[in-house]
């Protein structure tokens, strides 16, 4: 089963990974990029039976960090 | 007076920070990470800098939850000094030991150089050696120390006087310029900064080496 996890900085916790790339993106001629944010793609291969409250648990305890991150898990 | 210093796959500041201990004068000890117990007695840990894991994940995010990593709580919970500088400070927030986290410098870049810091707080043993306000010179090198918390614990942390140092002139974007960090008892220090690179006349500079002495002195008073 596969499942993923996108981990992302929280709202309100500067991206300044996000913000070189809409400076590069806008350098290069991509007007209208009004604002960049970047996260990670987790990719889980989990045994039948795993259940969400699993997932999450594994997301609370290592797979984001809640102090400035927020995740999203899909089944 | 013993002393541990904790080594991860990826630290390379543990030799440092055991000079740094030892011409203190703790007897110290290396602990690998997959150690599960701390020597017997030991009245410091040093949680050195490097990049322990290849900072997969997060930086400081794997050691964290390594086999040692309960032996280091539980030494924090019975009021054992615990001394974390750089990779050190990431790995105690990961850990949940200190509050907020370390995100990218603002800049983007790694910074490797000597910065003044602000002495803001003498009430604990690691600051006990230097003057309220004191500035002194001390290298940092670290591309994740911008540190940041919700506004609720910087206020906490302020108005608590947990702040151990500040930086004179913010390098890497860090909330009010917070650099250094104790806990509540004020025997855990997590710092960006390196004391242990300013401790020997040879280091260019020996500003941090009062930092270890402070340590030392309560221990042999208590």
């Amino acid at each position: 089963m596969k499942v993923k996890v996108t981990v992302m900085l929280k709202t309100g916790v500067l991206d300044p990974q996000g913000e070189a790339v809409r400076h590069a993106l806008g350098a290069m001629g991509f007007d209208g990029v009004e604002g960049v944010r970047q996260g990670k793609l987790i990719e889980l291969d989990l045994a039948e039976g795993t259940t969400e409250a699993d997932v999450t648990a594994m997301c609370e305890k290592l797979l984001a960090n809640t102090v400035i991150e927020s995740y999203a898990i899909e089944m | 007076m013993k002393a541990a210093v904790l080594v991860f796959p990826g630290s390379n500041c543990d030799r440092d920070l055991a000079i740094a201990f030892r011409a203190a004068g703790f007897e110290t000890a290396m602990v690998w990470h997959k150690e599960t117990e701390l020597p017997a007695d030991v009245d410091l840990v040093g949680v050195p800098g490097g990049f322990s894991y290849g900072d997969y994940l997060r930086c400081g995010a794997i050691a964290a939850r390594s086999p040692i990593a309960a032996a280091l709580k539980a030494h924090a919970d019975r009021g054992g000094f615990v001394f974390a500088p750089c990779n050190g400070f990431q790995i105690l927030t990961e850990a949940g030991m200190l509050p907020g986290a370390l995100l990218r410098n603002a800049g983007l870049k790694y910074i490797c150089r000597t910065v003044g810091l602000r002495v803001e707080e003498t009430e604990s043993a690691f600051t006990s050696r230097y003057d309220r306000g004191q500035v002194i010179d001390v290298p940092i090198a670290h591309h994740e120390g911008n540190y940041t918390a919700d506004d609720e614990t910087i206020a906490r942390l302020n108005g608590e006087n947990l702040v151990a140092f500040r930086y004179v002139a913010t390098p890497n974007g860090a909330t009010d310029g917070i650099a250094g960090v104790l806990s509540p008892n004020r025997r855990v220090l997590g710092m960006m900064p390196h004391p242990e690179r300013a401790a020997d006349p040879l280091h260019g500079g020996t500003d941090g080496a009062a930092l270890f002495a402070g340590v030392a002195a309560a221990l042999v008073s208590a």
